[in-house]
């Protein structure tokens, strides 16, 4: 199986895009670097052909990194969801910027989402959640959850490893298919006043979730 | 905002709404913009959408594009309908305007292309 484009030239690409200008914490805003976020794309399209002529959804999608990307490796149509108007204007930046036209931007809030005729729609759902350790818990579940209601196929997701055994227990819970992928270490600048050290490394796991009739 | 969008969302989650669908398009901006045609893609899409919808909502922002109002079964081998489908679905866009529910009469705003379906909290079901 193979990939539109080189891991290195996806980083390259990913690295221009405009990030977060200033975050907001009630949101859980982090961005997703673009090491991590090339390693991970790369791994979806390469291991399990997910990108490449797919229907794809980014939930949550900040900057647009995910998007963008997977509009790169060769997506049919990536639909781009986030609550936040200044996240939205970003993306909205970076479409501009790299001349993207199939990538579709959505104001909404993703946990309401079902209300929408998306039910099993998206070939894939990739999303970088809100770790839901800090004042939003199980934030997280609620976004895999969620993203398992709107896919057809699977789920991609990033998580915290510490929360590993936990996500283990919620995959059997809701009757799917789940294993880890990738180990990454998300190098986290200090983004916030409560963080103390300038940057922190963070073990995180690259998810795949998968509906069992598939 | 592309109809193949449009196709896709309600405004179910209002409080009161029963089904919220199809939201009527008013559009004061449309643009029409070059997107690569993919038949396999537009093949595979046209099971998962309402078409009267898409026909309605292309039909009332003047796109229809001479589009069928309904599917001929053997829609995949008609080039001729593939092309017009995939400029429907993906070309056409709704740059300015808003978004009617067809029950409440909230609108919701499009603006740059990208509507706003946030609720407030008293909206909300």
């Amino acid at each position: 199986m193979s990939a539109l484009l080189k891991l290195k030239v996806l980083e390259e690409y990913l690295q221009d895009l405009v990030g977060f200008k200033r975050p907001k914490i009630q949101y859980e805003q982090y961005e997703t670097p673009s090491h991590i976020a090339a390693v991970a794309l790369h791994t979806i399209q390469v291991r399990f052909e997910a990108l490449e002529n797919r229907l794809v959804l980014d939930a949550g999608c900040g900057p647009g990194v995910l998007a963008l990307g997977a509009s790169l490796l060769g997506a049919n149509l990536v639909t781009a969801l986030d609550i936040d108007e200044d996240a939205i204007k970003i993306i909205m930046e970076n479409i501009d910027d790299t001349e993207t036209t199939n990538v579709e931007v959505i104001q909404t809030d993703f946990l309401n989402c079902n209300t929408y005729r998306w039910k099993n729609y998206f070939d894939t759902v990739l999303m970088n959640p809100p770790f839901g350790t800090k004042n939003n818990l199980g934030m997280d579940m609620k976004f895999l959850q969620m993203g398992l209601e709107l896919s057809c196929d699977s789920v991609y997701s990033l998580h915290k490893s510490s929360t590993r055994s936990h996500i283990q227990k919620k995959v059997k819970e809701w009757n799917v298919r789940g294993e880890v992928i990738a180990e990454l270490r998300y190098d986290l600048p200090a983004t916030y006043k409560f963080h103390k050290q300038a940057s922190r490394d963070i073990a995180v796991d690259l998810w795949r979730l998968k509906h069992p009739h598939t | 905002m592309k109809l193949i969008t449009h196709n896709m969302l309600t405004s179910k989650c209002l409080k009161g709404v029963i089904t919220g669908y199809p939201l009527a398009i008013t559009a004061t901006v449309v643009k029409v913009s070059e997107v690569e045609y993919n038949p396999e893609f537009i093949s595979r899409i046209i099971p998962k959408l309402d078409w009267e919808v898409l026909w309605k909502a292309a039909d009332s922002i003047g796109h229809n594009e001479g589009l069928p109002q309904t599917i001929d079964p053997k829609f995949e081998d008609n080039e001729e309908f593939l092309r017009k489908a995939h400029k429907v679905l993906l070309e056409v866009e709704v740059e300015e305007g808003y978004l009617t529910c067809p029950e409440s009469g909230r609108q919701f705003p499009i603006t740059k292309g990208i509507p706003n379906m946030l609720l407030t909290e008293a909206e909300v079901q």
